[in-house]
């Protein structure tokens, strides 16, 4: 292959060269994101309900309430930080500041997940808080009035509403995860950004190598757009409702167990 | 009376929001089979009363009996005694992530815990009593404001409650919806059950309750059977407010 010229040809001779190189660089993008987003949420959701947890009465016991007062303090302060702090630096300082502090030697991938998790978690435990704010309070007193405890009423009533409120926004942080771990490369995780610009700097060709980056991060965003959205319908169930005639088939009644397989099948 | 024993008794019962008194000294008390009716003006203190009952609010002061015991008491258990005094509410409360079915099988499977066989019959038992068991495999967003309050008053009849709250069950419902749902309430009474009702619906409540109780201004200005409240009423107060439905 004689040396490229145009843009166009510079492009289809990155793409032959470094398409496997990518492609690898787009699995560790994707995994970073997607375990950094599961386990933000799973940080979020625990934030955000004990966020929610109602201070404790003027007549409760002190120890209680000090308690409470600390552990809301905690929450409040990790939010803020991790919030109000840039992912960049967030991963300079857990990655070196474990080293020097703690002696301890994370592989960068593993500082890489931590930091996004973190990262995540403070955004979502807003966003759950907000979520579980939104429901209406007939729901909780409804579940309070059959007899249900905060936690039954939480978690059959309350969750399985704000989960299907707050899915956009998991998919936002999906998809912002998705870009955004593109600041790991600063501790040489060899995600997609990172493998980008090693291969521009072989040739120099910037705008050729960043502009097939910017096409692969863009798939990989609107893809999984695309699969929230699919996911939300899915949830949402069919709008219409069978009517079931309790003579026809007296005993054909109970839902059949192979539907309620999963957590699907909670709304 | 149909029997010496009351299922609740209160005494005393006062609740203020800062520096307002919604509820003065109010005293009652509901005996089994009993169908109570309490109607007065908006803001008179009925709805806060009747959540003053199963706690949804804290009475500042007074106490609640429970087949005598008290409500308040240590060791009582909340939870078990919500389990028995069913509440009925004006906006329907369905739970939006379950179906109708799941809706009336939640109470009896995670706070009774009964077997989910056990919790499927009782929920078609009342879903058919309140003339919603085709309907169970629908969401409550798919169903008419009427409907849904029939699958609510399902919902608190499969815990097989001692007492039944209804906070003015049909004010959030248009005209039509209204006959329906006062129609399964009307055959709940006729069987027995006990019930306290807020409502509005003075025509319901002359024709189906044994016990009118008149509230106004957060104390319970006159109390008695249907007969005396709606027919000769004792308080000016009574006379006015009735009038001024009748003239409507």
């Amino acid at each position: 292959m004689s040396t490229p010229t145009t843009f166009m040809q510079w492009v289809i001779f990155l793409l032959h060269k470094y398409l496997p190189f990518f492609i690898q660089g787009c699995e560790i993008t994707f995994i970073l994101a997607l375990v950094g987003t599961l386990f933000g949420c799973l940080i979020g959701l625990l934030v955000g309900v004990l966020r929610t947890i109602p201070a404790p009465g003027s007549n409760a016991n002190p120890a209680v309430k000090i308690l409470y007062k600390l552990l809301q303090f905690v929450l409040l302060a990790y939010i803020e930080i991790f919030r109000g702090t840039p992912m960049m630096v967030q991963a300079m300082v857990v990655y070196y500041g474990s080293m020097q502090v703690f002696n301890l030697n994370m592989s960068p991938m593993f500082a890489g997940f931590f930091v996004v998790s973190i990262n995540t978690g403070a955004y979502m435990a807003e966003t759950v808080r907000g979520g579980i704010d939104s429901i209406a309070v007939g729901q909780t007193e409804a579940a309070k009035a059959i007899g249900m405890t905060h936690w039954q009423t939480m978690m059959s009533v309350i969750m399985p509403q704000t989960i299907r409120n707050i899915l956009p926004q998991i998919g936002n942080n999906l998809i912002i995860n998705i870009k955004d771990t593109s600041v790991l490369n600063v501790i040489s995780v060899t995600e997609l950004y990172f493998n980008g610009k090693s291969a521009a700097g072989v040739y120099y060709r910037y705008f050729e190598v960043y502009f097939l980056i910017s096409v692969l991060y863009f798939i990989m965003t609107f893809a999984c757009a695309r699969l929230l959205r699919w996911v939300e319908r899915k949830i949402d169930g069919s709008g219409y409702y069978e009517l079931v005639d309790p003579l026809a088939d007296p005993t054909g009644m109970l839902p059949e167990k192979k539907k309620t397989k999963g957590a699907l099948r909670l709304w | 009376m149909v029997n010496d024993t009351s299922i609740l008794k209160v005494q005393h019962l006062t609740k203020r929001f800062g520096d307002h008194q919604v509820l003065q000294d109010i005293d009652f008390e509901t005996y089994p089979q009993d169908v109570t009716c309490i109607i007065g003006a908006s803001g008179s203190g009925k709805s806060t009363l009747l959540r003053c009952i199963n706690l949804l609010e804290t009475p500042t002061s007074g106490e609640i009996l429970f087949h005598g015991a008290s409500i308040f008491a240590g060791g009582f258990n909340l939870n078990t005694y919500r389990a028995h005094v069913g509440m009925v509410f004006q906006s329907f409360n369905l739970f939006h992530n379950m179906t109708v079915l799941q809706n009336c099988m939640a109470g009896t499977q995670k706070v009774m815990k009964k077997s989910r066989e056990e919790a499927h019959d009782l929920a078609i038992k009342y879903l058919t009593k309140v003339g919603m068991d085709p309907y169970i495999n629908a969401k409550p967003a798919q169903l008419s404001g009427g409907q849904q309050q029939r699958v609510a008053i399902a919902r608190a009849l499969a815990m097989e409650p001692e007492v039944l709250l209804f906070d003015e069950p049909t004010s959030a419902l248009d005209p039509q919806m209204v006959g329906e749902v006062l129609e399964v309430m009307r055959s709940l009474a006729l069987e027995g059950l006990t019930m306290i009702i807020v409502t509005h619906e003075m025509a319901f409540a002359k024709d189906v309750s044994s016990r009118v109780i008149f509230m106004d201004q957060g104390v319970i200005a006159e109390d008695g059977p249907p007969s005396q409240i709606f027919e000769a009423p004792k308080n000016e107060r009574t006379k006015e407010f009735l009038s001024r439905f009748i003239n409507r």
